[in-house]
């Protein structure tokens, strides 16, 4: 391939490209985000190869496996276009079937659709599944359209025309002005104005000219993965976001910090950049406008405080990855001491949509103070687990049940905590609560990069705080003393509480605690690691206190508190919770009620889960 | 020349001074722990947080690595400030009680009880000892090991490198092991003996007097 050198020449490698498509050729699109592969969409994928060839249809039929579709609870997805047919659950014994019947001669295959669990209505097309209804996938949506290793699946959506337009038709601070417009806020977690931190970045004095860009990919909450399955979905977009923002700081060299935990999304970004550098989109005299620019990647060794942007810069420069006071930005003096200027991938990806559509567009988008949408990865109790792409404002009613389709086996919802482990638990009473930047930090929680974890009536928060602490003692530095020191402290007394040993001054100390950890410490992994705690004591504080001063557990969960014991009532006597316990503490007849001994039992729960008349009850 | 306004009191310093170096040259006395001088500052130990006042809000800072600004207002002994502090050198009592540094600071401050389960590390992880090792003896032959709570000082390979003079200067510069308290059985965590049977550090304002400063502040003639 030839390099591009003019911006007529992409346009015309588009109109080629496009003139080569035949959209009413039959292709099977199937998900290859790492949600599906676990479920094992690669099997689904050769064994639509092997059909294919088999039938002696490769010509006729295209096969496509693309990124995230963002529904992974039902995954293998397989989309067929051009109908559109969304299959889900799909394995390599269906293939032949639906080569078959739905590609050949185009009858739906029912058992592989979508069923609502709630009004038991079938969903033939994605546009139909509540899941898909109420989002607004912006940036997610293109996932499955392309096959991220094609760049000219991108290009044939209209991919790099906003980096062609910036760099043909824009000045950089006209582009800068566009983005200030926009009033797209950093989606890593601090929420800083994007337009502003270029401005600063750009105005910065450099001593040799020199500055950088550097896309966050270091997505370290647990359960969090949008940023993952954007850079495997689509890293052209990251990339084109990039450029764009390489041109309005003035900066030639950029780096895509990976976490090594990503093999694919580092994969597939290698071969975009290839890509891109092959087409003349990267490098040297962009499309022949005589702007340069490269990336390389960057992978991290796995430290969550990596994400952190100075930690990041210290382990991008080879040094230990610790955060160092920011009484400078890092806009002014970042990597090696020049002005950098850091966003996350998902805020990349949001520039070139931005620039395309323009920022009037994108700023009707959202509530007064964010705009736009944001990506959540919806997890825990929550029937449709996936990536959700909503406009901010929305409420957690909505996402939680409009999309994510409520609690799973009719429990009650409890708690949904937002923005990874140091975010903070919300309870039911604000379930109506907007989803934005300012309402979630006003009630105690941030937006973080967009974690949602949903707790239902079985969640003990007392433990839930304590299991967060813990990562973050883990995954803290060790640098500063509040962090370092407090954070271990207070999951020293939150483990106490949840073993029945807790004091009454100790929900007291925790606030205090709590309260200094926020405010003394060195960087933003301290100053937010209380929120699981405090606004757990904040909205929960029944439960530590029954914890503290009953010594029990309201939810049944912390083990030190609670007896597993048989209901004569309802028990019949099948013997199958004896048999299945590992202690033998079960006793009793046939068909009579058994009995538990407590002295043996270690509470693993085996017999509750293996009674069918929920005759083991916690005490 | 900045100016700027400590403890209410309006001054001017020059550009790149720290604001520990600032209050210092006013006699306001802000407790250091990490801090030494002639070595880098690092603020790692957060004892000496001062409050930085904008406007409405205002948020805690580390007066060593902190410089000064054109119009910053800055509260050393304010409320937030002191709370803080003390709950640091409580934590820091909780993981290193012998640390005669540490208690005669506990004492100063009027830190009355540890509510911390006691976990003797014998070490702070103020890195005084690696810097000094690195910038005065430009050896570097100690380092940071491991992150969050198991990181501590060690050797590359935990074995004594070539880089190492034994010239003491780590154990002469601990603020651990440089004066170990002595008292046998610590009371909730603290001893609060030692304050009242020697000088702990002469008065700052009245240069040479030789006065001891005790718990309750300083003797100035």
């Amino acid at each position: 391939m030839k390099r591009l050198t003019s911006a007529v020449e992409l346009e015309q490698l588009r109109v080629g490209i496009l003139s080569r498509r035949e959209p009413e050729k039959p292709c099977v699109s199937v998900c290859g985000g790492t949600g599906c592969r676990a479920y094992g969409c690669e099997d689904v994928a050769k064994a639509f190869k092997s059909e294919i060839k088999r039938q002696g249809l490769s010509k006729e039929i295209e096969l496509k496996v693309t990124g995230c579709h963002g529904f992974c609870e039902r995954g293998p997805l397989v989309v067929l276009y051009p109908q559109k047919i969304f299959y889900q659950r799909v394995s390599p014994s269906d293939v032949s079937e639906i080569i078959a019947e739905t590609v050949i001669k185009g009858n739906v295959i029912d058992r592989l659709l979508y069923v609502d669990p709630l009004s038991g209505e079938k969903a033939q097309f994605e546009k139909d599944v509540p899941f898909y209804k109420r989002q607004q996938r912006l940036v997610f949506g293109n996932n499955g359209l392309i096959d991220p290793t094609n760049m000219e699946d991108y290009l044939a959506i209209g991919g790099y025309s906003a980096l062609s337009e910036v760099l043909f038709n824009m000045q950089p601070e006209e582009v800068i002005e566009e983005i200030k417009k926009s009033d797209l806020r950093g989606r890593g977690g601090g929420g800083f104005p994007t337009g502003r931190k270029w401005e600063s970045c750009r105005n910065a004095s450099s001593s040799d000219g020199l500055r950088y860009i550097i896309c966050n990919a270091d997505e370290g909450d647990p359960g969090a993965y949008m940023d993952r399955s954007l850079l495997e979905g689509n890293p052209h977009s990251v990339l084109e976001g990039m450029v764009i923002g390489a041109y309005a700081v003035g900066a030639h060299d950029g780096y895509v910090y990976v976490r090594l935990e990503y093999p694919l999304a580092l994969k597939n970004l290698g071969i975009a950049l290839g890509q891109a550098r092959e087409y003349g989109l990267l490098g040297q005299n962009i499309l022949g406008s005589g702007f340069d620019f490269d990336v390389k990647i960057s992978r991290g060794g796995g430290a969550f405080i990596c994400g952190e942007s100075t930690a990041l810069m210290a382990s991008l420069e080879g040094k230990v990855g610790e955060p160092r006071p920011k009484h400078i930005h890092t806009a002014l003096q970042g990597l090696y001491g020049k002005p950098t200027n850091l966003n996350n991938v998902e805020t990349w990806a949001n520039v070139p949509l931005i620039i395309s559509r323009g920022a009037d567009w994108y700023s009707q988008i959202g509530t007064d103070g964010s705009k736009g949408t944001k990506i959540f990865s919806l997890v825990g109790k929550i029937n449709n687990t996936g990536l959700v792409e909503v406009p901010m404002g929305i409420t957690l009613r909505e996402i939680i049940y409009d999309i994510g389709g409520g609690i799973p086996h009719g429990k009650k919802f409890k708690a949904i905590q937002t923005g990874g482990p140091s975010g903070g638990c919300l309870p039911e009473s604000l379930i109506d609560l907007p989803v934005d930047f300012d309402r979630l930090a006003d009630a105690g929680s941030m937006m973080g990069s967009g974690g949602m974890i949903v707790m239902d009536e079985d969640t003990c928060m007392v433990d839930i705080a304590r299991y967060f602490v813990k990562f973050l003692t883990e995954e803290s530095c060790g640098n500063c003393v509040p962090c370092r020191e407090g954070l271990d402290r207070m999951l020293d007394i939150l483990t106490d509480i949840t073993q029945g040993k807790g004091k009454e001054e100790d929900i007291s100390l925790l606030e205090e605690l709590g309260g200094v950890i926020k405010e003394a410490s060195l960087c933003a992994l301290g100053g937010t690691a209380p929120n699981p705690v405090l606004s757990t004591i904040r909205y929960f504080r029944d439960e530590y206190e029954a914890h503290v001063r009953e010594r029990r557990c309201p939810a049944g969960v912390c083990k030190e508190l609670i007896t597993f014991n048989i209901d004569p009532e309802k028990c019949t006597g099948c013997r199958v919770c004896a048999r299945e316990c590992p202690q033998g503490a079960i006793s009793g007849e046939k068909k009579e009620p058994h009995v538990i001994d407590q002295e043996k039992c270690i509470k693993c729960g085996l017999c509750r889960d293996s009674c069918k008349f929920d005759a083991v009850i916690i005490l | 020349m900045v100016e700027l306004t400590i403890d209410g009191i309006r001054t001017r310093v020059s550009e790149g001074t720290t604001v520990l170096e600032a209050a210092s040259e006013m006699g306001i006395t802000i407790p250091t722990l990490c801090y030494y001088p002639g070595l880098s500052c690092y603020g790692e130990c957060r004892v000496c947080l001062v409050e930085v006042v904008k406007g409405n809000r205002s948020s805690l800072e580390a007066s060593c690595t902190l410089l000064v600004e054109q119009g910053q207002v800055i509260l050393t002994n304010s409320e937030k400030a002191t709370k803080a502090r003390k709950m640091i050198v409580e934590l820091l009592l909780a993981s290193c009680p012998n640390s005669k540094t540490l208690q005669d600071m506990a004492a100063n401050m009027g830190i009355n009880r540890v509510r911390f389960k006691i976990k003797d590390r014998g070490c702070i992880l103020c890195g005084r000892c690696v810097r000094y090792c690195r910038e005065q003896m430009k050896s570097g032959g100690i380092g940071f090991i491991g992150r969050g709570t198991s990181r501590r000082v060690g050797t590359a390979f935990d074995i004594t490198p070539e880089e190492c003079r034994n010239c003491g200067g780590c154990e002469w510069i601990c603020p651990v092991c440089e004066q170990a308290c002595t008292a046998g059985n610590l009371i909730d965590g603290l001893c609060g003996g030692c304050q009242n049977l020697a000088p702990v550090e002469t008065c700052l304002i009245c240069t040479g007097c030789s006065e001891s400063v005790g718990p309750q502040g300083h003797k100035v003639y």
